[in-house]
Formats: C-alpha cells, sequence, structure tokens
C-alpha cells in the first residue's frame, strides 16, 4: 500500500510542484500609495508639521500678534531667503565645528573604549572620569577650555567634543564586551589569538552599539557645537549660528532668530537621519535592530 | 566512585583520572570521575540537568579546569594535543554562528584562525557544506536559515577542520523531534564514515540508545558518574531501531538505573 502511495506522489511530483511554485507567485495587488509603509513613514510626520504650521500662521494672523514677539512661519521664511547670504555661512561655521567634535570624540571614543576592555581594571580605574566628563555641564568648562585653546575653532570643538564623547565611550565598550560567551569559547577552543577575536569577534559584536552610540553622539555634537558658540563666540567671518542667535537677540530681530534655530533644529535632522542611514548600510543585513521592522 | 573502563582491545582516546569540579563557594558539579574512551567509540553522557555532563564535556575539551585529577586527550594534556596533530572539534547546545557573517564564513572560520590558504579553506568549506546537505545556502546569513539548518552548520564547523573526537554538548536539544531523529541519522552516518570518536550530551533516553555504543549515566546534586550500559546492537542502525523490543529494554534499563541513582540519592538528604 505505502509503496503504490510512493510511487503514486513520484509520478505526480513534477505537476505538485510546478503548482507550488505557480501558487508561491504572489498575487500583483497595486498597494495604495498611502498604505505603504515606507510612504507612511514620511508622510505622516510631514502632515503633522503641516498642520502644526498652520495652525502657527492662523494664530499669528488672527490674534495680530507683532512680529517681535512670535513672528509667523511664512516671515520666517522670508527672513531665511532675505539673510541667506550672512546664515548660510553661520550654518556652515556651526557644521564645521559640529563634524570636526564629531569625529574627534568618535576616534577618542573608539580609542578610550578599546583601553577599557583590555582590563576590568583599567575600566574601573578610569570610568569614573569618563562620568566625571559626562557630568560636569560643558558651560561650566567652557571658560576655562577658551582661555587654554588659542583657536577658536579648536576651541569650540574640543567643547563639543567632550559633551559627545561619553556616549560613544560608553556604547563600544559594552558592545566590545558583549560578546556571545559559547562563541568566544569556540574562538579559544580554536586557540585564536587576541588580535584575530578582536577582529572576528568583538569589533563585529559591537557594531550594533557603536552605532547607537554614533546616533546620540551625532546630536550632541551639534548641541555641544551650538553652547561653546554661545560661550566663545566670535563674530566676522567665522561666526556661527550661535552667535547668530544671540546678535539677532540684541537687536531684537526676532524673525531672525526663528531662522537661525529652524537652520539648527534642520541640522541636527539631517545628522540623525544621516547616522540611521550609515547604520542600516552597516548592520541591515543582519542585525534584528535594523531587519525586524522591513 | 565507579571505574568506567575502556572496551579490552582498543587505544584510549579520551582517559578521565580522578577528575572533579568543585566551585570556589564548594558548589560540588561534579565528584571524581574515572572514565577511559577508546578510539572509534560514540559514547554518551546521560543524565537530568545538574548531573555535571556539559562540566565533564567541557572539561574534556579544555573550556573548564578540572580542581582536581587530570585528563589526557590522546595520552597527552588537553593544552598539548595540537602536536599531535590530531584534532578535536566542540559543538554546543545553540548553533553559535556568527550572525554577521555568511554561512559559508561562518564554516570557514576554525580554518581562517588556523591561518589556512584560502583556496584550500574553500574546498573543505565546500565539501563540509555537502557533508551536511547545506551546498545551496553557502552565501546565506544564518538568520535566513530553520533552527535544523544553523545547527547542521554548525556542525559542518566542527567537521570542516577533519577532527578526529567531536565533542558534542547537547546539540539537538532545542530542535523539534522529527529534525532531531533526521539530524541523529545523519550524525550515526558521519561517525561511521569518518571513523570519528564522538562523545555526546543529551538528556534524551531514546537518543543515546539509538546513537550510542556505550552510554555513561550520570545523577545530579552531587554530579557523579553512576554506571554505564553498552548498547550492543549493530550498525548502521535504521529507524526500526527505535520501535524494537531491544531499544525498549536499553530505553528501561537506563530509565530504572537512573531513577534508582535519584531515589538513592533522596535518602541520603531528605
Amino acid at each position: 500500500m505505502s509503496s503504490v502511495l510512493q510511487t503514486h506522489l513520484a509520478a505526480n511530483r513534477p505537476t505538485d510542484s510546478a503548482q507550488a511554485a505557480r501558487l508561491r507567485v504572489p498575487p500583483q495587488r497595486v498597494v495604495p500609495l498611502l498604505q505603504r509603509p515606507q510612504v507612511q513613514r514620511v508622510f505622516y510626520p510631514l502632515l503633522v508639521g503641516a498642520l502644526l504650521t498652520a495652525l502657527w500662521q492662523g494664530l499669528v494672523v488672527g490674534l495680530e500678534l507683532p512680529p517681535y514677539l512670535v513672528p509667523s512661519p511664512y516671515l520666517m521664511l522670508q527672513t531665511l531667503v532675505a539673510d541667506w547670504a550672512t546664515l548660510g555661512m553661520a550654518l556652515l561655521s556651526t557644521l564645521k565645528v559640529t563634524l570636526l567634535a564629531f569625529v574627534t570624540a568618535t576616534a577618542v571614543g573608539v580609542l578610550i573604549s578599546f583601553l577599557f576592555v583590555q582590563s576590568r581594571r583599567i575600566e574601573t580605574a578610569l570610568f569614573p572620569y569618563a562620568v566625571l566628563l559626562q557630568v560636569t555641564p560643558i558651560v561650566a568648562v567652557a571658560p576655562l577650555i577658551i582661555i587654554w585653546v588659542k583657536n577658536p575653532i579648536a576651541a569650540m570643538t574640543v567643547c563639543a567634543s567632550l559633551v559627545a564623547l561619553f556616549p560613544i565611550i560608553s556604547n563600544t565598550t559594552l558592545g566590545l564586551r558583549s560578546v556571545d560567551p559559547d562563541l568566544q569559547s569556540y574562538f579559544k577552543l580554536n586557540r585564536a589569538t587576541r588580535w584575530q577575536q578582536l577582529l572576528r569577534l568583538r569589533i563585529p559584536s559591537a557594531l550594533p552599539y557603536f552605532f547607537g552610540g554614533l546616533r546620540i553622539s551625532s546630536g550632541l555634537s551639534l548641541i555641544g557645537a551650538v553652547v561653546a558658540e554661545f560661550v566663545a563666540g566670535t563674530g566676522g567671518a567665522g561666526a556661527g549660528l550661535a552667535y547668530q542667535i544671540l546678535q539677532a537677540g540684541f537687536q531684537l530681530n526676532i524673525p531672525r532668530m526663528f531662522a537661525a534655530l529652524l537652520l539648527i533644529s534642520l541640522a541636527g535632522v539631517a545628522l540623525f537621519a544621516l547616522m540611521a542611514w550609515l547604520s542600516k548600510l552597516a548592520l541591515g543585513s543582519w542585525h534584528a535592530s535594523e531587519t525586524s521592522h522591513d | 566512585m565507579p571505574s568506567v573502563a575502556v572496551p579490552p582491545g582498543a587505544a584510549p582516546a579520551v582517559e578521565v583520572l580522578s577528575a572533579q569540579k568543585t566551585y570556589p563557594n564548594g558548589t560540588q558539579a561534579l565528584l571524581p570521575v574515572d572514565l577511559s574512551i577508546a578510539e572509534g567509540e560514540f559514547v554518551t553522557l546521560l543524565g537530568p540537568s545538574g548531573c555535571g555532563k556539559s562540566t565533564l564535556l567541557k572539561m574534556v575539551a579544555g573550556l573548564l579546569e578540572p580542581s582536581d585529577g587530570r585528563l589526557l586527550v590522546w595520552r597527552k594534556p588537553v593544552a598539548h594535543i595540537d602536536e599531535g596533530g590530531r584534532k578535536m572539534a566542540f559543538v554546543f547546545q545553540a548553533p553559535t554562528l556568527m550572525p554577521w557573517a555568511s554561512v559559508q564564513a561562518n564554516v570557514r572560520l576554525p580554518l581562517d584562525l588556523a591561518g589556512m590558504a584560502r583556496a584550500e579553506a574553500d574546498e573543505r568549506v565546500a565539501d563540509a557544506l555537502s557533508l551536511v546537505g547545506l551546498d545551496e545556502f553557502a552565501g546565506a546569513l544564518p538568520r535566513a536559515l530553520s533552527g535544523g539548518m544553523q545547527m547542521r552548520v554548525s556542525i559542518a564547523r566542527g567537521l570542516v577542520t577533519q577532527p578526529n573526537l567531536l565533542l558534542m554538548d547537547e546539540p539537538f536539544g532545542a530542535l523539534d523531534e522529527i529534525t532531531r531523529h533526521k539530524l541523529d541519522a545523519d550524525l550515526l552516518d558521519l561517525w561511521r564514515k569518518k571513523r570519528l570518536t564522538v562523545i555526546f550530551v543529551t538528556h534524551s533516553i531514546h537518543e543515546a540508545v539509538f546513537l550510542s555504543s556505550r552510554v555513561i549515566m550520570m545523577a545530579a546534586r552531587p554530579g557523579r558518574v553512576v554506571d554505564q550500559l553498552f548498547i550492543d546492537e549493530p550498525y548502521p542502525r535504521k529507524q526500526d531501531f527505535l520501535v524494537s523490543t531491544s531499544f525498549s529494554r536499553y530505553a528501561k534499563l537506563l530509565q530504572d538505573s537512573l531513577l534508582r541513582a535519584s531515589s538513592a540519592q533522596e535518602q541520603l538528604q531528605p
């Protein structure tokens, strides 16, 4: 009986699998634009933004608020276009400090993490000082740094790096330590050298944590750069957005203040998006944080 | 301390000489064990959780140091077995793959670590993958595979170094029964084909009877070896063996013996 059944199945197999293959092709269903997740992810935030802007514009016009208290979004955009020569230069200057600080913090932070994972003793001895750096308000330290470092760009970079450093250190250290213990045993069993373990096991295991740190630090670099500029900012050609905000405040040029603020926010969002994209690029194929929501 | 000897006339692959493990807090993970395993044997360490079977296996592998006693592999201390040119491989309970690396790169890992030339290594990887039936998945990432397939990758990684001794720590414990039967049968084929010595840890009596030429029975609290049983059933063993009377007889013997060991312990420590 069973052999009869088997012959029967064997004879039917080609058609069966052909049918299965045909069934497996998903039917060409057209998904409405608004129901696609990629579109939703962009559309909903934009919708909220548009509604809030409209509400703002409506309130300012309706209540006849004076522009030196609250400018309307339209006036803000007008100012942005009119003052673009100044504000654009300021944006570039702030971004320069931000990026310098971000790169410095990343490089220094990763080096410190590597130092920390060499031995628990080193980490125990030094970690409290990393925390100390993090909890000391940069505004309090900045004047000192500005006295010590002559070049204003360098001084501001140091300030902003100090702000952005800690998340890189703590995340990368955690990542370098978060190795699957069995996998580590496997490397040990195969007599892997320290160097092989670092390159093939610790660094790849640390990447998801490292990118998490990058995301936080990219925003902190910008905050650090703006704060440093408030304390140390100089006018003239190298003036950044924070300096523009201060100046606009003194002159009660509130629309320009808002325009500068808008540029800072946009720069922050752009940096965050860039980091998210990098993280997706590096981890997208294998790590759960980047693969689960597809 | 029951002494478990080698079957006469075979060279010992593994000798456990009064090895024991006591943790610094006083927990006795394993009372002194004397055990000798011959070349070509398929030995199963069988017992409930906490009986020290994984501890014993990890001591053979050199992953754990015995707190007293010695272990020899091919008559050498475990740290020096490389010198003899013979190799040991360890398969963990979980697949333990690198999630960022392809199946191929995962299997090639031990060869890469040993510094083998890429061309030769790739050839060996292809052989190992076809041995476990995963040739088509060389480029896939582990997350794209099912649990059973990941375990096969792990076994391929164990075999790629062409080991003489294979240590397996409950390798199929997390798999469904159907997949487990399939992999058990595949493992027996490999063992015969490659003339391996296998030490296999499990808590499944059926798996132990089906696979082993000898079963070492262990009991918990404190972890210890209580007895052994030779399974005198010729290989190759087919699925029919699973439903034969001799299979049931062996299973019953093992079960009674394990029950006796644990109830004796309860009388000692109420």
